[in-house]
This record gives structure tokens, C-alpha cells and sequence, in this order.
């Protein structure tokens, strides 16, 4: 590993994957002795053990990194595997980057290599650039040129990220398509070529649910092996997930602890999951879904924003009127159709529902 | 080798699977037993020469059913790749006698008052043999373990191979019944002592040169030594009946389905292929799988193929498993071919891993029970099967003829077009039904098709209504099944078919399309109380959709209508306010929400004026409109800002049609002269356009209400408006003090009227 070392590591306000759980990858490292792929720091099974968690015959217990179901990190471990690329599709909150990142880092030990792709993002960050004081100074050489972490990854044989690949514009993520089926990157200046090394591969993230943003190319799309990161899938994984980063959350901003609010984080979730899922937690009822994504990270938001409101204006606890708010600004994203949906389920499930009367009330006299 | 055998051949399988299935080819290929016996009735020996007819395709299913009541039934589903099939079909090739051996159908039917095929492997609520051999072996699913060491095996190995790994299966079932017993399963015990002494008759026939092909748990009960005395004391007294058998088409997803007579395996399609693939069953299962999605329009390629093929072996590598299952094969179609979406890949499940194969049983086959079950109503009913036409009147009052009535609507929701509904000459009671009765031969054909469905004329009927109900797409074709299923006394299929209603009506965004419904259901509901059907399921569906069209009403007729939608949906809101008027005496909040929707509706600038109109009118006719909010209403309509062709709407909207409008104007002047003043400001250009519309409405008024509102008119508004104002604040038509001489005339009739001796002096 020749990673730049700054010496803050693990003081770092957020340290990579690979310094948090160094010993992790470690102790993996020593009681592996499965047959590891060319560069592989790990074998598949061990870095599908490092993100699914276990323990180890040595006592070491490795968390999970990923709660979720086993076949989706199997799949996508195994894609790596056979030097496919994978592309992780997810609506916001479902742990892509996070996923992406513990996979290079137990792949590659490394999860540095990143490009992240915003609608700026030039071909540069993708291929290569120039250090222009030195191809002035030099004329085109390989020391004047500055490669892009996926050039480097290629030379070395390790794992590179590109973090939502959608956002990039179609013809600079065209520039992909030959590094994942040729695997070489020409340089045209120079009149050579960087061929990537057995072990280079390449994880990108992109949201499913973001319509309007660049959509892949389908000759793109075909080099790429697709993993769907789903929601959590009971409502009970869901509550905890956002009380955790609620919680979070609140401490940072300086929110009073709200030991009662989980009561009502319930009810978000319970009225997000439903909207999205199309039924009832029941089961027995069908309602419409809203055109919003209605994902956990907005469920998330909607109760921060209400501890919030509870906290400066309310009395600290978390009341049905602080959320009602938030919910319906969330699931009403598009004022006509999504307004008939909200009130044919306000109408047909929380107005029948049991000990919901206040919630129903307060969406009600937003509602209008 | 085969000599070092003691006893004969005992083939455990797993019903259903494709690799025992070749294991026990190979295995009979090698010992060439001189027969075979199979678990499966005795009464079914008769019907198995018809295995070999080329008419007979499977899947099929052997069927025994008591022959006074063939509702008591029982299934035994075989595919091609059932090992029980390859067996009778080895047995007829090699020219060896094949025989069931399993305890008649006689005795399991009359036990079990629920019939019960017993082939309970997988039961869960009973001890499952696999999942505790698979467990032991360190696999969570024993359908998977079971793959990966019987079905995985390839070509099933050389004959010698696979009789070791039946006698491996054997020997691990035998440690596992000494650790169990018979593990719940009771009735095991005497099957198995009737299995027993047929192979007892087996042995005296042929010597031990025979095979047994059974369910693998029941190996080590066939071969422990137990003495002939014991099983005959477990097989005395069995109750009996009388039983007949038959074949019966079957099709891959009723294998599929877990309860009722479903072999409960969850994928006949991959079984089938991996049977029939003679190599590299992977391969050939992707690209059968890229074939289905390129019929679908989505872009495959060879590449997609080769890269799916890779995934799926490098995930069985990583999971340890020799070759990769059905489940490893799908997760990298999703990710190779599908981009991840999970809707590919439910077609690729209902298509190709279950599949839509249907068997064939040839023409020899005895009748099925449901053709039975016909021709016994039909004596009872004294309806008489007749290729002549004639017309049958019923009064569903009488029981006879009710019955008759169920039938008819039974068999007509089965396909079979027996009878045809037609308008009656004489009544137009709801308690009477008119048939036209016609038998075409090719009705027996469609019988003995509809037997797949059950084996009585209502088990069939209500089987296929909750098919049905399940795959229909539109909201329209689930509520004239309802109104079906009341009609042929479905109750059984009742739940789902309402079931599917509701969740049609939730997801349906066409407000028309719910409006429609509507009616058909209030209508359906008033058929119930007729034939005495249980509807409150269905009051509670109908109220359900009232709610959905109380929320979507007002934003549908808000979006900007053509005339033409406008005056469709107009038809709507009396549709539903009739409609609502039936369901509201279940619900009083249901006519108040209703009432604040067509108060909206009237209120709303945006909504066309023959929609607001219409609400109004029959705002007022409910009395919840004021009569001086409803001259504001009608002022604000007609005011010169509206557009005419608007306000014409709104006329024909409130006062048109056979409702009683002319009346309504002939008695509150100061509608009429709003009208009047409206209709002598309309620019001259604009009038030719709205005349259609006006002479549409007032044309449709009664002569003697149009010579009233003429005389009306041509007295002038303006007198009539003095008039109305001279009176006060008494309401129009009125004095405003009593004339008690006048009342007093009419006191007596309305007495007479309401009934009352003494109502009136408290009026």
C-alpha cells in the first residue's frame, strides 16, 4: 500500500474503512486460506465474512458492516471476482457508498481510488490530466501527466470507485466503457497505453430513484454487473436505523435527547414504508404510491425536523403535529396526483386506525 | 454386483425430482428388476396401461375420488421428471409388470374426512427428514442440500453409482427413523404395513428380482423385518369406501402450488429443464432464459449469457456448492441481464421456473368426476341435457328453481355455455331469470376441460372465479366476476374475488373507471338481499370505493374536461349519488362526506359547468342546499363573466333531463328569472351556439310544463321578481302568514297520505 500517510489515520474525523477496522481485515488476512483471486487481499468468502460480520476460529469477532440479505453482498462480491464491474443502484439511504467503500477496502485494502461524480466531473478525473507548468516546461511526458485514481488503479491492480455515476454527464461516463472492455486507458498524446493489471476492477454507486439525472448508456450499462441495495426489510430493522441516526444526528446539531419520540419515529416509518410498499403493514389494504422516494434517509429528516421543532417551539416531546408537516412535505412532491394519493390514505388508513387519532387530526389541518 | 443385494431393489426418491428421477433410471437399467412397484393406490393398477398410450402427456395427475362424492378426492401429481413416472414408463418399455403398492384409496379416503394425497415430505408442521439430514450436513434449506447430492449428480452416475447412493440414502433415512420414530407421521405406519404386504405378494410372484420405487422415508420401514401378523393386526378394521380413479391433465403451476392438491415443489420449470438437458444445464437454463427476455423486448446478448454463466459458477464456488441451483443462476440473471430489477425476473419465474405446461390425458381415460357431478345435479334438478333449444323461466323464489338458476351461472362462469341469460318476455322482476338452454356436444369436451378446476360443479366454479379474480387486470372485469359470483352463490370465492376488487379499486387512478363500478356493486348488493347471499363483505368493498371517489372526484373534474368527458362524468356523479343513496344506510358519514364533495363540486370555478349544475340539483333535491344559496349558485353561473357554452352547461345541468327540472323552474320563479335574465343577455353571436344545448334541456320537458313555463315567461320576469319581493321573507309561491281556511282543505288528504290519525295537528 504507498497511500499518502499523513499520520492522522485514525484520529481522522472519519477514518477510510481500512484504518476503522485495520484489525478486522487483519485477523481475516491471517485465518484465511481460501484460494484469493491475482491482488485479492482477502479471498471472496473473507470479504463477504468482513462486510456480512462473524467470528473468526481465533475469537476475533468481525462486525457487520452491511445488515441486509447475505445473497446481495455474495452477488456482489462474486462479481468482482470475475472482473466484472458492479454497479450498486439504491434511493438515497441504503448504503451504497458505505458498501462500496468497505468492498475496496477488503478487496484492495484501499478505498482511496474515488472519483466522485457530480455534473462537473470532466473527463479528466476519469482518464488523466496535465501538470501544465511541467508540459510547458517538458513538453507531453509520462511525468508531466497526472493520472486519475482509476488510471491508477488499472496500473496497480486495484479496486477504484466512482460514486454516483449517474450524475456524471453521458459522453464523460462514456469514457468508461473502454477501460471496463478494453481494460486499457489509451493516452493519445503520448502514443502509449496504461493496461490494467489483473485485480484492477471497478465499483460504482448510482441512485435509481433520481429521474432526470444522466441515465447510462445502455452500452455502458451491459459492462456492469447490477446489485439493487433494497430498503430495510421490516419495519422494526427500519424505526432502529432511523432512531440510531436520528439520534446521531441530533446530538450533533445540539437537539435535546427525546427519550419519548420513538413512538412517533414509528409512525414515520410506518406511514413511509406503507406509501412506498403500495399496502398496509397489514397487508390486508392497497393504497397508492407517491411519486417521491420516500426513502429512510427522508424519514430521517422528517423526524430530525421535528425534534427540532419539538425542541425550540413545542414543549421537547415529539408530538404527531411536529411530524405532520414534515411527512406530508415529503410524500406531496407533485402537488396534483400526490395530493389525491396523501388524502385517499389519510382517509381509507389513519383515519381507522387505532390510537392515531392525533396524527390524523394533524395531518388533516395541514392537509389542505 | 447387484447379487451382493439382500432382498429387493428399494429405489427412495424425492417425489418430484428430477435427479432422483435419473438415478432411478440408471439404477433399473443396471438391475433390470422383473417389476416394479410404486407407491402410489392400488385402484389406480387398472389405469396404468393408459401411461403408455401416446395421448397421454404429462404432467397428469391420477385421481381417486369416492364414488357417491367425488368432492372427497384424492391427487397424485406425476411429471416427466417424477422418478414414479420414469419408473411405470421403464416398467412398459422393458415389458415388466408395474403395480401401485401404497395403501388404497379406499381406506385413506373414508379416514381422512379431509383428503389427504400424503406425501408430506415437506411438511413443515410434521417432522421433515431432509431438513434434519441437510441441517446435519450444514445447510440451512434441505431443498438445496438435496440438490446438491442427488440432483447435482449429473447424469445420475453409471448404473452402479447410483444404486450406491440409493443404498447411502437408505442407510442415512434409517439412522433418522431409529432417532424419530415415525415422526408424526401416523398414518405412515399402516401404509407401510400394506406397502409391506404387497411386497410380500411381489416376492411370491417374482422372487426378490423386483424394485420399489417410494418416498425415501419410507425405505427403512419397507425393510425392517417384521412378521406378517403385526401388519395385517394394523390393517384390520380400516374403514372403506367405494373409490374411482382416472388421469387428469395437470399443468406445472398447479405442481406448484403448495396447498390443495399441489405438489408444493416451487419450480416444475427448472425440474423439467434440468431432466431434460442432456448437458450443461446451466447454459442451457441461461440462454433459454435470455431467449424468453429478448420475446420481451429487452436487449441480451450472447455476452449477457457468457457473463451470467460466469457469475452463477463463481457464486455456487464461493457458497461451496458443485454446480450452481436455481437460486444461483437467477441472482445472476438479475444482475447480468436485468440491471438489478426485480420485474424481469418475476416473468422469468412465472414463465420458464414454473412454467405453463399443460398435460394431456387421452380419450380413453374414464369420465371426470366433475362430468359426473353434472349429470347427477342434472337428474336432481330434472334438467335435461338437450341439444334442442329452448327457453327455461325461472322464479328464484321457488328452491327448485333457484338451484336451477346456480347451475346454470355455475357452469357459465366455468366456460361451459349451457345455458344463456336473456330478457325476460313477461317480468322484470328481480326474483326472475329467463335461460336460453342449448346442449352442444362440444360442451363435454369443455367439461372434462373444466375438470382441472375441481371435481364438483361449485368446488370448479369457486376455484375458477378466485383464478380468476387473481388475474384480472382491469377494475371492471373484477366486479362483474362479483356480481358472477353472487349471482352462481360463490360465497366460498367471495373473499378474494372482493379481495382482488379492492386492491384493483386502491391502485385504479381513473376515477371514471371506479365510478363505473360502483353502480354494478350497489347493484350486486340489492341481488344479495334476493338470493339471500351473504353481502356485507361486499357493502364494505362498495363503501370503500365511495371513499376513493369522494378523494378523487374533485381534483378529475377540475382538469380541464372536453365537453364530451364532462358530460360522461356527469353521468358519473349521478351514478355514484344514486349509488351512494343505497350504501349510506350502512354508513351515515359516507352521504355527509358525499355531500361536501358535490358541495365542492358546485362550488369550483374550475369544473365544468354541467358538472356543477348537476351538483347542485341534487344538492337541493337533498335539501342540503339553501333555496337562496342555490339562486347564488345559479347567479353566479349565469353571470355575464362565464362563458355561455358554460353557463348553458350548467342549466342542462341542473334542470335537464327527465329529473323533474321543469317542475323545479315552474315553482321558484326567482330560478326561472335568472334564467330568463341570463338567456336575454347572451350576445347574439354566442346565442346560436348554446341553442343546442338549451333546446336539449327544455326540449326534454313535459308539454304541460313547457306551456306553464312559457305563460311563466311571457308574464315577465320582472313582475314575477316584484312579486316575490313584495312577499318578504316568506319562501316563494307563499303568503307570509297562514290562510287557515286554505290549509284546512288540505289537512284531511295529508292525513290520508302519511297515515297518521293526529300527525298533522303537531305539523
Amino acid at each position: 500500500m504507498s497511500k499518502p500517510e499523513n499520520g492522522i489515520g485514525a484520529e481522522a474525523l472519519r477514518p477510510h474503512a481500512e484504518d476503522a477496522f485495520a484489525h478486522e481485515l487483519k485477523a481475516l488476512a491471517a485465518a484465511d486460506d481460501r484460494p484469493r483471486p491475482t491482488r485479492w487481499k482477502l479471498s471472496p468468502w473473507a470479504v463477504a465474512t468482513y462486510l456480512l460480520g462473524g467470528t473468526l476460529d481465533d475469537g476475533t469477532v468481525i462486525t457487520p458492516k452491511y445488515v441486509g440479505p447475505r445473497r446481495i453482498v455474495e452477488v456482489a462480491v462474486t462479481t468482482l471476482a470475475t472482473d466484472r464491474a458492479l454497479l450498486l443502484l439504491g434511493v438515497p439511504g441504503t448504503a451504497k457508498t458505505w458498501v462500496s467503500e468497505h468492498l475496496a477496502a477488503a478487496v484492495s485494502g484501499d478505498s482511496t481510488l474515488l472519483v466522485q461524480g457530480t455534473a462537473g466531473t470532466p473527463e479528466e478525473a476519469i482518464r488523466y490530466g496535465w501538470n501544465y507548468a511541467r508540459l510547458l516546461a517538458q513538453g507531453p511526458s509520462r511525468e508531466a501527466l497526472v493520472p486519475s485514481p482509476v488510471m491508477r488503479a488499472m496500473a496497480d491492480g486495484m479496486t477504484a470507485r466512482v460514486e454516483e455515476l449517474t450524475r456524471i454527464p453521458a459522453d464523460v461516463q462514456d469514457t468508461l466503457i473502454t477501460v471496463l472492455s478494453e481494460k486499457t486507458l489509451p493516452i493519445p498524446e503520448l502514443g502509449e497505453e496504461v493496461q490494467a493489471v489483473r485485480g484492477f476492477n471497478l465499483i460504482a454507486t448510482a441512485n435509481d430513484r433520481d429521474r432526470g439525472v444522466n441515465e447510462l448508456s445502455s452500452a455502458l450499462r451491459r459492462r456492469f454487473n447490477t446489485v439493487v441495495l433494497p430498503l430495510p426489510a421490516t419495519a422494526d430493522a427500519e424505526v432502529d436505523i432511523v432512531a440510531r441516526r436520528v439520534d446521531q444526528m441530533g446530538r450533533a446539531l445540539d437537539l435535546p435527547a427525546v427519550p419519548e419520540g420513538l413512538e412517533e419515529i414509528r409512525r414515520v416509518v410506518t406511514v413511509f414504508r406503507e406509501l412506498r410498499d403500495g399496502v398496509t403493514g397489514d397487508g390486508r389494504t392497497k393504497v397508492k404510491s407517491p411519486s417521491g422516494t420516500l426513502s429512510t434517509a427522508e424519514a430521517i429528516s422528517v423526524v430530525t425536523n421535528g425534534l427540532a421543532l419539538a425542541a425550540h417551539f413545542g414543549d421537547g416531546v415529539l408530538r404527531p403535529s411536529d411530524v405532520a408537516a414534515g411527512i406530508l412535505g415529503a410524500v406531496v412532491r407533485d402537488p396534483a396526483a400526490d395530493k389525491v394519493v396523501w388524502q385517499e390514505y389519510l382517509e381509507a388508513v389513519v383515519r381507522e386506525r387505532d390510537g392515531w387519532k392525533d396524527f390524523y387530526r394533524a395531518c388533516r389541518e395541514v392537509t389542505v | 454386483m447387484s447379487t451382493a443385494r439382500q432382498g429387493p431393489l428399494l429405489l427412495g426418491v424425492r417425489h418430484h425430482g428430477p435427479g432422483s428421477a435419473r438415478a432411478v433410471r440408471a439404477a433399473l437399467d443396471e438391475a433390470r428388476p422383473a417389476a416394479v412397484l410404486i407407491e402410489g393406490p392400488p385402484e389406480g393398477d387398472a389405469l396404468l396401461e393408459l401411461a403408455a398410450d401416446p395421448g397421454m402427456r404429462p404432467p397428469v395427475a391420477l385421481l381417486a375420488h369416492a364414488a357417491d362424492d367425488p368432492g372427497r378426492a384424492a391427487f397424485w401429481p406425476l411429471a416427466d421428471f417424477s422418478p414414479e413416472w420414469v419408473a411405470i414408463r421403464w416398467a412398459q418399455e422393458a415389458g415388466v409388470p408395474v403395480r401401485f403398492m401404497d395403501l388404497p384409496a379406499a381406506h385413506s379416503l373414508a379416514a381422512a374426512g379431509e383428503p389427504d394425497p400424503d406425501r408430506a415430505e415437506s411438511d413443515a408442521v410434521r417432522l421433515d427428514p431432509l431438513a434434519v439430514l441437510a441441517g446435519t450436513a450444514g445447510y440451512d434449506d434441505p431443498e438445496r442440500w438435496w440438490e446438491d447430492v442427488v440432483e447435482h449428480r449429473g447424469t445420475g452416475g453409471a448404473g452402479e453409482e447410483a444404486l450406491g447412493a440409493f443404498e447411502a440414502l437408505g442407510e442415512a433415512m434409517g439412522a433418522l427413523r431409529e432417532t424419530y420414530g415415525d415422526g408424526g407421521h401416523h398414518r405412515d405406519l399402516v401404509r407401510e404395513a400394506y406397502m409391506r404386504q404387497r411386497m410380500r405378494a411381489a416376492r411370491r410372484e417374482f422372487g426378490d428380482g423386483y424394485a420399489v420405487v417410494c418416498g425415501a422415508w419410507h425405505v427403512p420401514a419397507l425393510r425392517a423385518k417384521t412378521t406378517v401378523a403385526a401388519d395385517k393386526a394394523l390393517l384390520t378394521g380400516l374403514a372403506k369406501v367405494k373409490v374411482e380413479t382416472t388421469w387428469v391433465p395437470w399443468t406445472h403451476r398447479r405442481l406448484a402450488r403448495a396447498g390443495g392438491y399441489g405438489a408444493g415443489i416451487t419450480s416444475p420449470g427448472w425440474y423439467a429443464h434440468l431432466f431434460s438437458a442432456r448437458d450443461r444445464p446451466v447454459e442451457r437454463w441461461l440462454t433459454k432464459v435470455a431467449g424468453l427476455l429478448r420475446e420481451e423486448d429487452r436487449q441480451v446478448s450472447s455476452a449477457h449469457v457468457i457473463e451470467a454463466v460466469r457469475l452463477a459458477e463463481t457464486l455456487a464456488a464461493m457458497r461451496g456448492r458443485p454446480l450452481p441451483g436455481l437460486t444461483e443462476t437467477l441472482e445472476s440473471v438479475r444482475a447480468v441481464m436485468c440491471d438489478g430489477s426485480d420485474i424481469p425476473l418475476a416473468l422469468i419465474e412465472d414463465r420458464l421456473v414454473v412454467g405453463d405446461v399443460l398435460g394431456e390425458v387421452p380419450d380413453g381415460a374414464p369420465v371426470v368426476p366433475l362430468q359426473r357431478d353434472l349429470t347427477r345435479q342434472q337428474r336432481s334438478l330434472r334438467l335435461k341435457a338437450e341439444a334442442q333449444e329452448r327457453e327455461l323461466e325461472l322464479d328464484l323464489r321457488k328452491d327448485t328453481d333457484a338451484a336451477k338458476s346456480l347451475l346454470l351461472h355455475r357452469l357459465r362462469l366455468l366456460g361451459i355455455g349451457w345455458g344463456t341469460p336473456t330478457a325476460s318476455r313477461s317480468s322484470t322482476g328481480t326474483f326472475r331469470e329467463t335461460w336460453r338452454l342449448r346442449w352442444e356436444p362440444e360442451l363435454s369436451v369443455r367439461v372434462a376441460e373444466a375438470g382441472i378446476w375441481g371435481t364438483t360443479v361449485l368446488a370448479a366454479a369457486t376455484a375458477r372465479a378466485e383464478a380468476d379474480a387473481a388475474a384480472a387486470e382491469e377494475l371492471g372485469e373484477v366486479t362483474e366476476l362479483a356480481e358472477k359470483c353472487l349471482l352462481a352463490g360463490l360465497s366460498e370465492a367471495l373473499p378474494a374475488v372482493l379481495r382482488a376488487l379492492a386492491d384493483r379499486a386502491a391502485l385504479d387512478t381513473d376515477v371514471a373507471r371506479l365510478a363505473k363500478a360502483l353502480p354494478a356493486l350497489a347493484r350486486s348488493l340489492r341481488y344479495g338481499d334476493v338470493r339471500g347471499t351473504d353481502a356485507t363483505a361486499l357493502g364494505a368493498v362498495a363503501a370503500g370505493l365511495a371513499e376513493r371517489i369522494c378523494v378523487a372526484l374533485p381534483p378529475a373534474c377540475a382538469a380541464g374536461l372536453d365537453a364530451d368527458a364532462a358530460a360522461e362524468l356527469r353521468g358519473h356523479v349521478d351514478g355514484v349519488h344514486a349509488a351512494v343513496g343505497l350504501l349510506a344506510d350502512a354508513d351515515d358519514g359516507l352521504r355527509e362526506r358525499w355531500s361536501a364533495v358535490l358541495r365542492t363540486l358546485a362550488d369550483r370555478d374550475t369544473v365544468p359547468g354541467v358538472i356543477r349544475g348537476r351538483a347542485a340539483r341534487l344538492l337541493l333535491d337533498d335539501g342540503r342546499l339553501e333555496a337562496g344559496e342555490t339562486a347564488r349558485l345559479m347567479g353566479l353561473a349565469l353571470s355575464p363573466a362565464a362563458p355561455p357554452a358554460d353557463a348553458a352547461g350548467w342549466i342542462e345541468g341542473f334542470a335537464g333531463g327527465s329529473s323533474g327540472g321543469g317542475t323545479l323552474l315552474v315553482h321558484d320563479d326567482r330560478l326561472l328569472g335568472l334564467i330568463d335574465t341570463w338567456l336575454v343577455g347572451v350576445p347574439e353571436r354566442a346565442f346560436t351556439d348554446v341553442l343546442p344545448l338549451l333546446r336539449r334541456t327544455f326540449g326534454a320537458y313535459e308539454p304541460g310544463v313547457k306551456r306553464t313555463l312559457g305563460e311563466l315567461v311571457r308574464r315577465g320576469p320582472a313582475a314575477s321578481a316584484q312579486a316575490a319581493r313584495a312577499t318578504g321573507s316568506a319562501p316563494e309561491g307563499f303568503a307570509p302568514d297562514l290562510d287557515p281556511e286554505r290549509a284546512d282543505a288540505v289537512t284531511e288528504l295529508v292525513r290520508m297520505l302519511l297515515a297518521s290519525p293526529d300527525g298533522v295537528a303537531a305539523a
